[in-house]
């Protein structure tokens, strides 16, 4: 018994089942093009069965897997690439970019706020979902400051860039915004990483002020929650 | 080899300004601004830094994988909160998306293509 599962929980076989199930995902992907067909959501609903049904706990697949969440940070900094090369293409709309994403910051976390009380939601769950529209590491950073649960924010933010990436080309469609600096500040912004990497798909400027937005995006909000939870205290 | 030294000491270097500065804004935030900086200014160059930048943004969503498997811890979190989450998660997004949409989006002054 003890000798099955250590195979099962050593650090190499975690990894391969993580990027093994994300592989799954990007190959259905390119077989069904379909927005529910994203690698991430394939690979979460195939990972959770099979972790449970070897007897995994979440506790060791962490540890095993943290390799990958790792690279999360250095990746934040690579965006600086990413920007340094797409900036050509943002001089000159600075400063709408800079109140777009401000604006898009403050109604980000006053409206999880709002919602919140409306609901009666716990406190503390309503800290740990202020951050859900930035980039996971800023995101975790923010709540681990603030007190909050960090699952709660991770699968917050998690479920916000699932959702926006599939939902949102289509809801800016439809709601009239056509330019690809507001498409991808919109997707950036709201689904950070993974509405980036949706935005890549739609063009290569969408996707560069994406990740600009990601960024923007990150250091407003980490300055907006202190203070809105300084108001409401 | 050059690319991921130099990522992990602009890392470095912005983890110990977030470190002198309180902590408010995360290190890696403060290591995209030096990072996008020292590119402008041509402290580093491009090429040294592209290939291992590329390989890690490419791959970004993948990231995302581990924290996304906590779900399977959080089942009670979400059962009792459901709709707070359904809610805030659907509404919030769709209004972050519409308000910066709408203001980066000026019709007529866009020079961005």
């Amino acid at each position: 018994m003890v000798n099955s599962f250590s195979f099962a929980e050593s650090e190499a076989f975690l990894l391969l089942l993580t990027i093994g199930a994300y592989y799954v995902g990007v190959v259905i992907n390119r077989k069904v093009r379909k927005p529910f067909t994203n690698p991430l959501l394939i690979a979460i609903c195939l990972l959770i069965p099979v972790l449970t049904s070897l007897g995994i706990d979440y506790e060791h697949y962490e540890k095993g897997s943290h390799a990958i969440s790792l690279l999360l940070s250095p990746t934040v900094v690579a965006l600086g690439y990413t920007l340094h090369c797409q900036i050509k293409y943002i001089k000159g709309n600075v400063t709408r970019i800079l109140l777009a994403i401000t604006a898009g910051s403050i109604v980000g976390v006053l409206s999880v706020v709002a919602i919140c009380l409306a609901l009666n939601t716990p406190h503390l769950l309503m800290v740990s979902m202020e951050p859900k529209s930035v980039t996971m590491p800023i995101a975790l950073g923010i709540t681990s400051r603030t007190g909050g649960l960090l699952p709660l924010t991770a699968i917050s933010v998690f479920i916000c860039g699932i959702f926006g990436s599939i939902i949102g080309p289509w809801f800016l469609r439809k709601i009239g915004i056509k330019s690809p600096l507001a498409v991808g500040l919109a997707m950036g912004s709201a689904s950070h990483g993974v509405g980036t990497s949706r935005a890549l798909q739609i063009g290569q400027l969408e996707g560069a002020v994406a990740g600009m937005a990601i960024g923007l995006m990150g250091v407003w909000t980490a300055v907006v929650i202190p203070l809105v939870e300084q108001i409401i205290k | 080899m050059k690319g991921v030294v130099i990522i992990l000491l602009f890392l470095s270097i912005g983890e110990l300004i977030s470190y002198l500065t309180g902590g408010f804004i995360p290190g890696n935030i403060f290591g995209m601004v030096i990072m996008f900086l020292s590119l402008q200014m041509g402290i580093v160059k491009e090429e040294s830094v592209s290939s291992v930048s590329k390989f890690l943004t490419k791959n970004m969503a993948i990231m995302f994988l581990p924290a996304g498997v906590g779900l399977m811890v959080a089942y009670e979190i979400i059962a009792e909160n459901w709709i707070s989450i359904l809610l805030n998660i659907t509404m919030t997004t769709l209004l972050v998306m519409a308000t910066v949409g709408f203001i980066a989006d000026k019709k007529g002054s866009d020079n961005g293509k």
